[in-house]
């Protein structure tokens, strides 16, 4: 549940970089995500055609905050947001590091303060630091979104343990891996480690196929929680024989 | 006879074709329309290119866009595109080069001497050409007149083509913006001779040289209608990725900035589209010397067609 909302499909996807509109209605058919998320910062008000396009796919539309870099920025984005959208979720990034594109975690928590305050539904895009997602909950995030490795880099999940603390730290917290994904696999790792959804935009907005691609990672994604679902096996030290072998008549 | 709203890339371009097969064709330019964003354009004759995101139909469209400027009157410099990445986006190249077709692998200094050393490996497109927009169209333009068709600011009259980009959205519910941004750099210590594209996860930028040290930087591409000019982040993004090109790009002037509405489709291709009332050509997008000539070719054909039972009688 994402702030009292059940969602079928465990794929959310972003709407930047793809060819054309109409590939990105396409991928956003074939990938059967329910949430798509798109950027304003840089757009603006004046880029209603666009986000008519996005409104037009029937899916729920998680405004970002991508390309602020201090918690003001974010906060004025997600109120136009809030306006322009008529949605108080909003996805929460404050980038710290212009090149790594690395939250800045002070300015994440104060800006998710005042938001929550004023009844936005906050999904932060963070990392898999314990703390940092302590105070995010604190602040009143319901969902936290850790980042898989950094935004476009297609590393996939850069530090697994890290991210197994986190799920085990937070069990009853819905938690989004957010950016890094690669491919379809790591979508896959990330649901088999509990994880209750990811979203993606490179790896599919820049597929050679991005139709495709979506409808690989929807795949990969319902193959992951359902595997998890299922009981995955333990992982163990050597080769475990299926059959006994010792006692076993010997016939010759 | 034929009024072709709008005089940018789309305008001239079929108002030349259609005058050269001997219709009867007048340009109209309102006084109060804005200036023909074609202007701003890199004029990059660049199907292969563009192949990497655009859709087959483009770079169908853009085979023959090179030989028509040059038969009518472009200097067209066939130098070919060469495509470069930073060694830390090496893969970028890769993917560049699956996407798109008619390339070799090069050494980049060994076409262009100033990228000699900076970067590994590029991408060679030797089909590809470039040319200086503006001028290209102060040519057709002036071919036009020579041809006895006139410009006017006055009503249109019998068949409408309209080719007024952005201005048409009243008309086009799904047409969209795409702003664009661009510089214009004075930067006499580069030697390039030809587009180059730099490769880049977020900024992709091409330097295309306008002779006399000049080169356009550009551009932008960003889902919105907003007009006025450049924004400072788009100048940081052009030129620091200049910068990663060549360094000596920092000492350049930065003669001219720009920002304009590129007219846009859902599919991003450029179309003609059959009205009740008039002929939309339209949807350039960032394909208008690309795919102009061969949509106005096209547009030409169709009328003359129609038109040709009463030519005969």
């Amino acid at each position: 549940m994402f702030y009292g909302i059940d969602l079928q499909s465990r794929l959310m996807l972003g709407t930047a970089q793809y060819p054309s509109p109409a590939v990105l209605r396409e991928a956003i058919a074939a990938s059967g995500t329910q949430v798509i998320t798109v950027s304003l910062r840089r757009e603006g008000p004046d880029g209603a055609a666009f986000r008519q396009i996005l409104s037009q796919s029937g899916c729920r539309i998680l405004p970002n905050t991508a390309g602020c870099h201090t918690a003001r920025e974010a906060i004025t984005t997600a109120r136009m947001a809030r306006e322009l959208f008529g949605t108080r979720w909003i996805k929460l990034e404050v980038i710290g590091h212009a090149d790594t594109l690395q939250p800045d975690p002070f300015a994440l928590v104060e800006a998710a303060r005042v938001l929550c305050a004023e009844g936005f539904k906050v999904f932060p895009y963070t990392t898999e630091d314990l703390v940092l997602g302590e105070k995010l909950v604190e602040a009143g995030c319901r969902v936290l979104m850790p980042w898989g490795a950094p935004i476009g880099s297609g590393q996939g999940l850069r530090n697994i343990e890290g991210l197994r603390a986190m799920r085990a730290h937070f069990p009853n917290v819905p938690l989004v891996i957010d950016a890094g994904i690669g491919a379809p696999s790591d979508a896959a790792r990330a649901m088999e480690l509990g994880f209750d959804a990811v979203l993606l935009n490179t790896a599919v907005a820049q597929a050679d196929d991005p139709v495709a691609m979506a409808a690989a990672f929807a795949r990969a994604v319902e193959a992951g929680r359902m595997a998890q679902a299922a009981g995955l096996m333990p992982r163990r030290d050597m080769a475990a024989p299926s059959t006994p072998v010792f006692g076993t008549a010997e016939l010759a | 006879m034929i009024s072709v709203l709008g005089s940018g890339v789309a305008g001239l371009c079929a108002a030349t074709a259609l005058a050269e097969r001997g219709l009867d064709v007048e340009v109209i330019e309102p006084q109060d329309a804005p200036d023909p964003v074609s202007a701003l354009a890199g004029g990059m004759l660049a199907p292969f290119c563009e192949g990497e995101t655009a859709p087959e139909a483009v770079v169908r469209m853009g085979a023959g866009a090179a030989d028509w400027w040059e038969s009518h009157g472009a200097e067209v410099h066939r130098r070919g595109t060469l495509v470069v990445a930073p060694a830390r986006d090496a893969a970028e190249l890769d993917r560049f080069a699956r996407a798109t077709q008619g390339h070799d692998w090069v050494d980049p200094g060994a076409l262009e001497p100033d990228l000699a050393g900076r970067f590994a490996r590029g991408l060679f497109f030797a089909g590809e050409a470039h040319m200086d927009p503006r001028a290209a169209l102060a040519r057709l333009r002036a071919r036009l007149v020579e041809m006895g068709v006139r410009f006017h600011s006055g009503p249109a009259r019998g068949q409408i083509i309209d080719c007024t980009g952005w201005a048409a959205a009243p008309h086009l519910p799904d047409l969209r913006a795409v702003r664009g941004e661009m510089l214009l750099l004075h930067a006499p210590d580069v030697a390039l001779s030809r587009t180059v594209r730099l490769l880049h996860p977020r900024f992709p930028c091409y330097v295309v040289p306008r002779g006399d040290g000049h080169y356009m930087v550009g551009a932008t591409m960003v889902e919105s209608a907003r007009p006025g000019p450049v924004t400072a982040r788009a100048v940081m993004e052009l030129l620091s990725t200049a910068w990663t090109l060549h360094p000596a790009f920092a000492e350049a002037e930065l003669v001219e900035t720009g920002a304009g509405l590129r007219p846009a489709f859902p599919d991003n291709i450029p179309a003609l589209r059959f009205g009740a009332e008039r002929i939309f050509f339209n949807g350039m997008y960032r394909h208008g010397f690309l795919a102009a000539p061969a949509l106005a070719e096209k547009l030409a054909a169709t009328l003359r067609q129609e038109t040709a039972p009463c030519v005969s009688s």
